[in-house]
């Protein structure tokens, strides 16, 4: 499996969580807080649970909501999937 | 003398109409929306019609991000805000962080979104289970829902008792007035259109088995055989008249007058069911004599034993053929929560416009009940109005509606009018 780009990460997030019409995802936003982006702690956890089915990683609870960018979940996400090989 | 709850505005989301005016248009002419079952599959099920919105697209009238997250009855409960909010020209951002609550009335929660999710689990796994099954199921979500979106801070909740909960919910917002509230949101907006919430209403053993539209909910009528459910509601604007005359409001829909709430004793107690002390207190409250009161909108069950029960109450309260007697709800079904709260709009519409919408498809009363039941649309000049709801398992609710009140304190030139914002260009209010 390879690894998980922001524009796949995006796409799931509105996928999971619904689009959010005041933000405009093609700027860049690998550092806007998920906050500003509009999407919350439970929007992260469906968001978790989209990747867990299709990448086949699990971050517990605790580790994800840590994550306050999408930087830093892509991060713990291919860290996730490097570490599985 | 405590200050007088108006209501200073109204959004309607029902199977007869999207929006006040639409609801209106189709029920003062008698037109129902029962049909067969459209959301889901009904052949193989012993009921297979309903009271269906048609045409509603959430996402036409919501952000994006809310549709992932929220049943359909929760969709259509913010779409009902959002209108009762404009119809009444406020803006809770202007009010003070606690100045605004909500409490709605729901009898199933998010059923529809619950049995996509247990369909998920039982066929994919508990991964598969969407997050937001956490509280979009949940009776409280509506509320929830609407005061995230609108920061309303203050009182809230939500009260589960069956139909009757459509009153209960706008007397709960009242208490909150009366605490000093400036201003809330109170009505309901109910259903369960899926095979999940439709086998928990059959197991009732209440539901109609004709496949007739004309023929399947007849309450008080000889053929009465049990009722026709549906989907939607209603949702108002409530303000305390003193407040609102504050914020420069002057025109409103009508004043919650009275209201009072009972429990039947338990089933053979041998003691009576207490509807009619119901009706009787919400009329004392109101001020009113029962000759006062100029249409009663039914609970209409629709089954003969608690047909009579409550034609006994009014015939006892009003005297026979007292006071003309009509059951829109004939044209929706019985929405559950949103069905009192439906019936609390016509009801102040009928005030309005001067006119009782008939009681759809009934053609023989059960002569003994010896009400004057409105077969055809009557014209009324009715300063008054009762609405009578009940829940399944006892829940008894009686709610007066008036045109305005009728204390001398206020009597000013203003008055005269009660529409609210009639220069707003908005297709959805009556």
């Amino acid at each position: 499996m390879s690894g998980l780009t922001l524009t796949s990460l995006i796409n799931i997030m509105r996928e999971c969580a619904g689009d959010n019409e005041g933000i405009d995802f093609r700027s860049d936003i690998l550092d806007v807080d998920f906050d500003a982006l509009g999407y919350d702690s439970i929007a992260l956890l469906e968001t978790a649970g989209y990747i867990q089915r299709e990448y086949g990683v699990h971050l517990a609870d605790d580790v994800l909501t840590t994550a306050r960018t999408p930087r830093e979940l892509l991060s713990l996400v291919n860290d996730a999937i490097g570490g599985s090989v | 003398m405590r200050p007088a709850t108006v209501v200073t505005g109204m959004g309607v989301v029902a199977p007869t109409g999207f929006g006040a005016r639409e609801h209106w248009a189709n029920t003062v002419r008698g037109v129902s929306a029962i049909g067969r079952i459209t959301r889901f599959n009904p052949e193989r099920y012993t009921s297979k019609l309903a009271g269906e919105i048609t045409g509603f697209v959430p996402r036409e009238h919501l952000p994006g991000r809310l549709l992932p997250q929220t049943d359909y009855m929760t969709q259509l409960a913010l779409v009902a805000a959002d209108w009762a909010l404009r119809d009444a020209a406020i803006d809770p951002s202007t009010l003070p962080e606690f100045g605004m609550g909500v409490v709605t009335a729901s009898s199933a929660g998010g059923f529809e979104f619950g049995h996509r999710e247990l369909e998920k689990l039982w066929s994919k796994g508990p991964e598969h289970v969407s997050a937001y099954q956490s509280f979009a199921w949940f009776y409280a979500v509506n509320t929830g829902q609407i005061s995230i979106r609108h920061g309303m801070r203050g009182p809230s909740g939500v009260v589960v008792t069956g139909q009757a909960g459509g009153l209960d919910a706008v007397a709960q917002a009242r208490r909150a007035l009366r605490e000093g509230i400036p201003a809330m949101i109170g009505g309901a907006v109910d259903g369960s259109p899926c095979p999940w919430g439709w086998v928990a209403q059959l197991a009732s053993g209440r539901i109609s088995t004709s496949e007739d539209p004309t023929r399947a909910y007849l309450p008080f009528d000889t053929d009465a055989a049990g009722y026709v459910p549906g989907d939607g509601g209603a949702l108002f604007v409530l303000e305390s008249e003193d407040t609102a005359r504050v914020r420069g409001a002057s025109l409103w829909h009508g004043e919650i007058a009275g209201y009072a709430a009972t429990f039947d004793p338990a089933p053979g107690s041998g003691r009576p069911p207490t509807l009619r002390q119901a009706i009787e207190l919400a009329l004392t409250e109101a001020g009113l004599a029962p000759g006062e009161v100029g249409v009663v909108f039914a609970d209409g069950a629709g089954l003969p034993e608690l047909d009579r029960i409550e034609a006994d109450a009014l015939r006892a309260v009003f005297g026979p053929y007292g006071v003309p007697v009509t059951v829109p709800k004939t044209m929706t079904g019985r929405l559950s929560a949103g069905g009192a709260a439906l019936d609390l709009a016509t009801a102040l519409l009928t005030l309005r416009h001067g006119e009782i919408p008939p009681t759809a498809n009934v053609s023989n009363p059960v002569p003994e009940y010896e009400l004057d039941l409105v077969l055809r649309p009557r014209q009324v000049a009715a300063g008054a109005a009762l609405v009578v709801a009940r829940g399944h398992g006892g829940f008894n609710a009686a709610m007066v509606v008036t045109r305005r009140r009728r204390s001398a304190r206020y009597d000013k030139k203003e008055d005269n009018i009660e529409r609210v914002n009639t220069d707003q260009p908005d297709q959805y209010n009556a």
